[in-house]
């Protein structure tokens, strides 16, 4: 069979079509007593069908164990389960834990990789990791330094190690991998240093590298096929990745794939987004920037690009376009539609048709977003697809040196990475938001390899004439474009959400507290206060016939960054500003994962 | 060009600000890190010649110290917070800048710093490379002082001295274009 699955491997360098399903890591992602893949399932919608806990008993929830990870700085991601072993992942240094839960959690083994500590500043944002991945009785990690290494499930042991890119240039890694058939597909991270994104496929037997697909570039660099590749049903043409950009801007341009990877087995397409252009000084890179902030659907096997849209042409407010893209099967119409629904940090709610690429609904999510009037809707207008910004937030217009103030969202989003859930039972969509505004001010930066190279001065604080708070817990229609409910919280919700069958909605919050609430209204059911922050994802998984829901708290990220501190207020008038509620009042340092249950 | 002796207008300046701001001292002779005590093309130095910042009475700041808020804003604050506070990452710079003597604060930035152990994972990188920092170090030295002095309050200074032709001109020659 290994020989089978090289020569395979093989084949699908030379160019051939391959269809190597992969049945055993389907049945182990598909087994809802686990929770095999860091999104829930290839589709990320983060849907659990255990209803053990339900809206009627979540009330009694309670601890049931916990662990410290021994690491301080920002947890993102979530552990996984697969039988009988918990894998527990750490920020930098990237320590993985494998637990025995037949053993009470005993420590299985622990794997600790050597990194130059070199990285940590190149790392915009803190030094989080989005979790490790499974498949073929290997656990797949990616580091900090993106050394993307395979251990094996069983014992820790590294079977391969590969380098995906150069933290002397300031690349480096944050997210998980996505294993898909015989391939573990990773991202990049780097925008703010002029990393120029990109896609890798490594062979999940021995690492070898398949193909890479660059976010921008020749053809040859992007993957594209200028005539069946298509943007909103047309062709996209010859070189597309380079037409709209000015010289040679393109190779330090940013669109870095930090964000979370979906996949359609049926269409053997694999969806993400690519994040801002490089540097954030708009008036440094004239043109649309293409194919920075687009929506990308591969082929996972040639890595050849069969449909894009470009969501922020030619940025000016660091809007990523890496958030997730959740994979659905629902009717609009009356007819079904296989829909990809995505939160950008633009401020729109997008759904699209995921096999053809067409734009079905762009909406607001937050109502204070203010950079652009609309998304066009009309195939027969020029400009179809793009967002018609508001002069006055236009910080091109406005040009270098000007102070542009008062744009909704600010750059870390109407949301950023945490992901959404969506529960097929209601149809909605979960999503945690940030809620803040900003002032952005750009200039003329020089690029260095390996430094920062930003090019804007930020300030934040929350939205005027709101609640006053810096984040919302909403429910989304994504067939209407409509918010259901909204619930208002005091910092920005930097945790991942959870749906289940048994009709609850799991989310944390940057004070630390594990919430859940009624899918269907939104009500608070249950509220705990873990040991720090939490900008992990809530996971759900059974054990020995009894449900348990998990989360790593431990605060950090962009979050705590940001937030630490508390924003300003700019209703206070010029310079006289107090500090916003500070979080760092509320929590501080430390990863724990605490485990909930019902009482017995 | 150091050294100069200062035009007495500027000691009563100097000596309203250290009331003000550093708190007031009993001997005339004391020289503080903070208070301004000559100025020279728009830049403003201590008694020791260290750059230091300029608020007026009306709020009007050195037009260093507004530099440096933009510059803090763009190359720092990713890890080290909004207006020098500090975050969960990285420490309150507001209080290095005054902690610090300038030339280890200097050092610093140039060649980075490692404090990686058991209970810490910090690393400064070396800035000395880096012209987008580098062009602008007093500039926010003097940003993150006015910070930590209490002297300036959080958000975007509002009322500014203007850019002097010296400033300009280093700042040109500084980037190379």
């Amino acid at each position: 069979m290994k020989r089978l699955l090289t020569m395979l491997a093989l084949m699908s360098i030379g160019g051939a079509q391959v269809a190597l399903a992969n049945p055993e890591l389907q049945k182990q992602i598909d087994d809802p007593n686990q929770w095999a893949i860091q999104t829930g399932d290839y589709a990320n919608q983060r849907y659990s069908k255990l209803d053990q806990i339900n809206k009627d008993n979540v009330g009694k929830l309670q601890v049931a164990w916990t662990f410290s990870t021994g690491v301080l700085r920002g947890h993102e991601g979530s552990p996984l389960v697969i039988g009988d072993m918990m894998y527990v992942h750490t920020p930098f240094p990237n320590t993985v834990y494998a637990l025995d839960l037949s053993k009470e959690g005993q420590i299985v083994w622990k794997y600790e990789p050597k990194q130059d500590p070199e990285v940590i500043p190149v790392m915009c944002c803190d030094t989080v990791n989005r979790g490790v991945a499974y498949a073929d009785n290997k656990i797949f990690l990616h580091q900090a330094d993106t050394t993307v290494v395979a251990l094996d499930a069983k014992t820790g042991k590294v079977i391969w190690s590969v380098k995906n890119g150069d933290p002397s240039k300031g690349e480096t890694n944050t997210a998980t991998v996505l294993p898909v058939k015989d391939k573990v597909i990773v991202g990049i991270s780097g925008g703010e240093f002029g990393v120029r994104g990109s896609v890798t496929a490594y062979s999940m037997a021995d690492g070898k590298l398949l193909w890479r697909g660059y976010s921008m570039g020749p053809d040859s660099d992007t993957l594209m096929d200028p005539e069946k590749t298509t943007h909103l049903g047309k062709p996209v043409g010859k070189d597309s990745g380079t037409a709209t950009w000015e010289g040679d801007q393109w190779k330090i341009g940013g669109g870095t794939t930090w964000g979370w990877y979906s996949y359609d087995p049926e269409e053997n397409l694999m969806y993400y987004g690519s994040g801002n252009p490089s540097t954030w000084n708009p008036t440094q890179r004239p043109g649309d920037n293409r194919w920075s902030m687009t929506i990308w659907a591969r082929d996972v096997d040639t890595g050849m690009a069969k449909w894009v849209y470009q969501m922020t042409p030619h940025d000016e407010w660091d809007y990523d376009g890496i958030n997730e893209m959740i994979l659905t099967e629902q009717q609009v119409d009356g007819k079904d539609r296989k829909l990809l629904t995505h939160f950008d940090r633009n401020g729109f709610g997008y759904t699209l048709d995921r096999v053809t690429g067409e734009l079905l609904v762009a909406e607001k999510y937050d109502p204070t977003v203010n950079w652009a009037t609309e998304v066009v809707m009309d195939p027969n207008s020029d400009q179809y697809g793009r967002p018609q910004v508001v002069a006055q937030y236009s910080t091109e217009k406005n040009g270098e040196d000007t102070n542009s103030t008062g744009i909704c969202p600010a750059a870390l989003g109407t949301k950023d990475q945490q992901p959404a859930a969506f529960s097929p039972k209601t149809e909605l969509f979960y999503v945690p938001t940030n809620h803040v505004c900003m002032d952005y001010e750009p200039f003329r930066v020089t690029y260095t390899a390996g430094q920062p190279y930003v090019g804007a001065t930020l300030s934040m604080y929350p939205p005027k004439d709101s609640h006053g708070g810096m984040g919302n817990f909403i429910a989304w229609d994504n067939k209407e474009g409509k918010i259901k409910w909204s619930l208002p919280e005091a910092f920005s919700v930097w945790s991942g959400a959870l749906a289940t069958a048994g009709d609850v909605v799991f989310y944390g919050t940057l004070e630390g507290y594990l919430k859940a609430v009624d899918a269907a209204t939104g009500k608070e059911l249950y509220r705990f206060k873990t040991p720090s922050g939490v900008i992990g994802n809530v996971m759900t998984y059974s054990h020995g016939g009894k449900q348990y829901v998990a989360v790593l708290s431990g605060v950090g990220g962009w979050a705590g960054i940001g937030l630490a501190a508390g924003l300003t207020n700019p209703n206070d008038g010029l310079g006289a500003v107090g500090g916003y509620s500070a979080l760092s009042n509320y929590t501080a340092l430390g990863g724990t994962l605490t485990v909930f249950s019902l009482p017995n | 060009m150091t050294r100069t002796r200062p035009a007495l207008p500027m000691i009563l300046a100097a000596w309203t600000l250290m009331a003000g701001a550093a708190g007031a001292q009993d001997a005339p002779a004391a020289k503080d890190n903070i208070t301004a005590a000559r100025h020279e093309n728009g830049r403003y130095y201590t008694a020791d010649d260290v750059p230091t910042f300029n608020i007026a009475k009306d709020g009007t700041v050195d037009w260093m110290t507004y530099s440096g808020f933009r510059r803090y804003h763009s190359e720092c604050h990713v890890c080290h917070g909004p207006e020098g506070e500090g975050s969960s990452y990285a420490p309150a710079l507001k209080k290095s800048a005054i902690t610090m003597d300038y030339y280890d604060f200097v050092e610093v930035v140039t060649n980075g710093r490692k404090k990686v152990n058991v209970a810490e994972n910090s690393v400064m990188p070396a800035f000395g490379q880096n012209a987008n920092v580098m062009c602008y170090l007093d500039d926010i030295y003097t940003y993150l002082k006015a910070r930590g002095a209490d002297a300036l309050p959080r958000g975007r200074p509002g009322k500014k001295e203007p850019k002097s032709d010296a400033i300009r001109d280093t700042e040109s020659d500084c980037l190379g274009h």
